[in-house]
């Protein structure tokens, strides 16, 4: 089977096995054996619930950092508006990209222009398609990763069009090497992310792909040293340089992409409970005329990403009021990017293949044969969930004891029980009537 | 072929539960992925079961749904306690419907139910009496 790269990662020596992140998990990846927690590789889809859950910082975004940028020659950070979410309204856009350059990199740009773009490409494809709806937006990884893994009736949905960071990172490449003389090598890009799933979607692309980006960085990490940039530059009077606008502004909001589409009828879904109740009324095609769903792991759409510092509603927010100020002209030219989406500037090539969870068995018999060990042994537990076995519900602690992954006696429950049984019976008549009556 | 495994599960339905609706149905559709069936066969055993669910949730006081797995086929039987269809033949004609106002305002009671439960299935019988109740065998072959 094909390995899985994934974004988070524990640290075994900061685990206490707490178990904050077992019963996080929306797809039960994760258990706690010998009193650390384990990732079932092929179950995460990377939502990054278990890293916002986790009390003692032991489960980590593999991301980049600075030093993995020291061999280009010309490093441009990119960044999502939500990076703009993160400080106090009067901190303006482009008192933070100037900050950004500050802290070390050569250059900044956000990616607000590119998702107008891509805002009219989703119009435009919308506008011709003619196969079954609704269609779905393809941006967020852990949507896609999730959408493999349990949806994939619904692959053929998600629309094949690039994400505004790779758009974004495509043209400032090109701009940048003319502008340089640099060859491709020695120009970086790096996302400032809001989440580590972003991570997947540049590393391990589902449709294979090289990404234009070369890492990313965690907005978390960079934060204190932003912080004290914008701090020092004070130099808040003018509103010089180039603009930061477009109506691609507001697209970290959960319903920011909606926003920007002329489709009449289309919806925004965050977070991956109610995400999942959707899709599977997609499945079952009863959601009527919806053309399009703008899907979010994150409740909060990527205002809620777990490597943002600020609180999901309060960069709502605020991105909410500078797109209110600066979101309202359009920063592209709607026919020029129309004939773009023509040249297929925007698609994406490629199929995404489906990637399910490994099933119980691969011979059918066999399988069903597991299933029914499961319900059996199911029906012996307490199920009460508790969790003490270090599987999050009796149900997939009978799984992995079908499996062979855990043993009966793991359960705590059950073994007290058995003691209890045990005591009774060894220790026969009470000796001593008088403390048993107390 | 007794020795054939079976994997079975019962589950009860309670009419006009509207908070639990389709949850039966949800859950069918995690077994069948667990035991690794096609994801086209899923998706049909998720629209067929759904629609019997509701059909009880709407009509009837209570029922129950069985679910049925062999390595040839997928079996549900939907047994519930209600009025019963007057008219099997009518009910299986596509917008045939007997929903209260109330029922087709939230967006049921459309009269596609029994025949996209029909659509779905290689095989499919209603037993209904009139005010005892109905019982809905459902076939989908792996």
């Amino acid at each position: 089977m094909e390995e899985y790269f994934h974004s988070v990662r524990i640290v075994p020596e900061r685990c206490t096995g707490r178990m904050a992140c077992l019963k996080a998990c929306p797809t039960e990846a994760i258990r706690v054996r010998r009193g650390r927690a384990e990732i079932l590789e092929d179950r995460c889809i990377d939502c990054g619930e278990c890293t916002r859950a986790c009390t003692r910082n032991a489960i980590i975004p593999q991301t980049s950092s600075f030093t993995d940028f020291s061999s280009f020659k010309h490093t441009i950070a990119l960044l999502s508006p939500v990076l703009y979410g993160q400080f106090r309204k009067h901190v303006l856009p482009k008192t933070i990209l100037a900050a950004v350059r500050r802290i070390g990199f050569d250059d900044a740009c956000d990616v607000a222009c590119a998702s107008e773009s891509v805002s009219i490409a989703v119009d435009e494809y919308l506008s011709s398609y003619r196969g079954p709806l609704p269609l779905l937006s393809p941006f967020c990884p852990t949507i896609v990763r999730l959408i493999q893994a349990r949806y994939s009736n619904l692959i053929d949905l998600l629309i094949p069009i690039d994400s505004p960071m790779e758009i974004a990172a495509r043209e400032v490449k090109h701009r940048k090497m003319k502008e340089l003389g640099l060859r491709r090598g020695e120009i970086g890009v790096i996302y400032l992310t809001p989440c580590p799933a972003k991570m997947i979607a540049i590393k391990y692309p589902p449709r294979k792909r090289v990404s234009h980006i070369d890492g990313a960085i965690g907005i978390s990490d960079i934060y204190h040293a932003l912080l004290s940039a914008i701090g020092d530059a004070n130099t808040d009077s003018a509103e010089e340089g180039e603009p930061v606008t477009g109506l691609g502004l507001g697209w970290p909001v959960l319903g920011g992409q909606v926003s920007s589409l002329r489709a009449e009828s289309s919806l925004a879904v965050g977070g991956l409970g109610d995400v999942q109740r959707l899709l599977d009324e997609i499945e079952r095609g009863i959601l009527g005329d919806i053309q399009y769903v703008e899907c979010h792991a994150c409740a909060q759409g990527c205002c809620g990403g777990s490597l943002n510092v600020s609180d999901p509603y309060v960069t709502r927010s605020t991105i909410l009021s500078l797109t209110a100020r600066f979101g309202n002209t359009a920063c592209q030219d709607r026919e020029k990017t129309r004939q773009l989406y023509r040249r297929n500037y925007f698609s994406l090539p490629g199929k995404i293949p489906s990637r399910p969870f490994a099933p119980l068995d691969k011979d059918i018999s066999r399988a069903i044969e597991k299933r029914k060990c499961i319900q059996g042994t199911y029906a012996a537990l307490p199920q009460i969930d508790c969790g003490a076995c270090g599987a999050p519900t009796c149900l997939s602690f009978a799984e992995d004891v079908v499996l062979g992954r855990a043993p009966l006696q793991d359960c705590v429950v059950l073994a007290a029980k058995e003691a209890r049984a045990a005591a009774r019976v060894s220790s026969g008549p009470p000796s001593n009537p008088e403390v048993v009556t107390v | 072929m007794s020795s054939e495994p079976l994997f079975c599960q019962r589950f009860d339905i309670h009419g006009r539960d509207f908070a639990n609706a389709g949850k039966a149905s949800i859950t069918i559709k995690g077994i069948l992925r667990e035991i690794g069936i096609h994801p086209s066969v899923i998706r049909r055993v998720a629209i067929a079961s759904y629609e019997a669910e509701m059909n009880v949730v709407l009509y009837a006081d209570k029922g129950t749904m069985e679910l049925r797995v062999t390595p040839k086929n997928v079996r549900i039987t939907v047994e519930d306690q209600g009025g019963g269809i007057p008219d099997v033949e009518l009910a299986m004609r596509e917008g045939y419907s007997t929903a209260s106002d109330e029922i087709r305002e939230m967006g049921f009671g459309a009269g596609m139910g029994l025949p996209n439960i029909k659509k779905n299935a290689d095989a499919f019988t209603v037993d209904s009496a009139l005010g005892k109740g109905t019982i809905l065998n459902i076939m989908i072959n792996l």
